[in-house]
């Protein structure tokens, strides 16, 4: 079988936009689901060390659940099963949202991801000594601002670069998204395929493209963790 | 409560064994590569590191789904005919894991300190006895909590072979569901049965992290 390699797909009209529209897609997700993520994994990452024995509990096991699962199976429940548990109104009136495999993925990828931001947050309370949350509680701060202005940011600063490989794979796992429908860049390069059977063109065009998305994060978080790190903490 | 999964647990269980088999020729594949690609990541000679080191971070930018599809569109122009999609994503798989366990191997090989090497051959052992009885068990059990992780994240990567028509697990619930509209129950029990396997597959890595720990290897 003679291939005829057409690189055209990747600039000719319609295709070439739709690949640039494909890849603002997986921006938004990535970034809207990264909003949730960071927020959400902060504060479950800080459930885990608090002294309360039941949120330790609801914490440790929010972690196991989201890791120990299948990003897949995770969004198909969501989108399949998620307005079916909300019983017969709601979940119908949810089937009718226009655009709702775009929310479901932002929301399955940001609650998923947000248990490996908690676990990078336990690293970071873990390698804060001990000493230090004694002279904080000395100083007379309460437990919640001990963790509000002191141990959390002072966490997120030591994290920051694996938090950084996460942000990366943010992007990396939005394409999963396709599989529900969700017109993301891995989408549009089979949606191309489809139409001019020049999936494999399609497809190397995507991956530069996923490269480069991920050479400019690298580049926007080493300025961010240049500014932010501790000096001697983090070399890099 | 679960009809739906008992009436078609056969069928559905005969995915779940698509999901092993293809589970353990990613990670026999994967593994073997990977020990080869850790090998070109510390080598001196730059005609290897390069290659090596662009390959390694060329895929591991890139989401799996696209390298299977990749894959997947490639094969049979080489072939020069439609490819099994079970043979297509199988080489993804290794392609793709290989640079993962290959960082692995790397750590591995790098925690060997050049002081325990002359240790070892200053009680009189010869090359292949230092790295028999010495090197290659030690550097093993540093790995292992790490090579036994990447294992489940391969076992749960096999899922998205979903996306080139594979009949495995989760194709089959999705094949189930669109029958018989059980949503629930369906994607309930596959995330279930993951749960069981991964759960003890990290309880197992954990042991052996703290075991390392205390032995005093890690």
């Amino acid at each position: 079988m003679a291939y005829n390699f057409d690189w055209s797909v990747l600039w000719r009209q319609p295709y070439g936009m739709w690949l640039l529209q494909g890849l603002w897609v997986t921006i938004k997700i990535g970034f809207l689901a990264w909003i949730i993520a960071l927020s959400l994994g902060i504060v479950i990452g800080t459930l885990r060390v608090t002294p309360w024995k039941f949120l330790r509990l609801f914490s440790s096991a929010y972690t196991e659940l989201f890791r120990n699962i299948p990003f897949l199976v995770q969004l198909f429940f969501w989108y399949y099963a998620g307005p079916m548990l909300l019983g017969d109104r709601l979940g119908h009136y949810v089937n009718q949202i226009m655009g709702l495999n775009y929310y479901v993925a932002i929301f399955a990828l940001g609650i998923y991801t947000a248990s490996r931001v908690a676990e990078h947050m336990r690293a970071g309370f873990a390698s804060i000594g001990k000493e230090q949350y004694q002279a904080v509680l000395s100083t007379g701060m309460t437990q919640f601002q001990m963790y509000r202005y002191v141990i959390i940011p002072y966490a997120l600063r030591i994290i920051l670069p694996p938090l950084t490989t996460e942000f990366l794979t943010i992007f990396k796992n939005s394409s999963i998204a396709m599989t529900i429908g969700v017109a993301e860049l891995t989408f549009m390069s089979y949606r191309i395929d489809a139409e001019t059977f020049h999936g494999l063109e399609a497809t190397t065009g995507a991956m530069f493209i996923y490269l480069l998305l991920g050479l400019t994060v690298v580049r926007i978080m080493g300025f961010i963790e240049s500014k932010f790190k501790i000096p001697g903490m983090i070399g890099r | 409560m679960f009809d739906a999964v008992i009436r078609n647990f056969g069928f559905l269980m005969g995915g779940f064994g698509v999901t092993l088999e293809l589970t353990a020729c990613a990670l026999a594949g994967g593994i073997t590569l990977g020990m080869i690609v850790g090998l070109g990541r510390i080598s001196r000679n730059r005609w290897i590191y390069q290659p090596v080191t662009l390959y390694v971070n060329f895929i591991r930018n890139i989401p799996l789904i696209l390298v299977i599809f990749w894959f997947y569109f490639v094969m049979p122009i080489i072939a020069g005919q439609p490819l099994n999609p079970f043979i297509s994503a199988v080489i993804s798989f290794i392609i793709f894991e290989a640079t993962y366990f290959g960082e692995i191997f790397r750590a591995g090989y790098q925690s060997i300190s050049v002081d325990l090497i002359h240790a070892a051959y200053s009680t009189g052992l010869t090359y292949t006895q230092t790295a028999r009885y010495v090197l290659i068990p030690i550097a093993f059990r540093r790995m292992l909590p790490s090579l036994i992780t990447q294992s489940i994240i391969t076992f749960q990567d096999t899922s998205l072979a979903f996306v080139i028509g594979l009949q495995e697990f989760v194709r089959r619930a999705s094949i189930v569901d669109n029958l018989e509209v059980r949503s629930i129950q369906l994607y309930g029990f596959v995330g279930i049965v993951f749960f069981i396997f991964c759960f003890i597959g990290s309880k197992i890595s954990l042991h052996f992290e703290e075991k390392g720990r205390k032995t005093g290897v890690l």
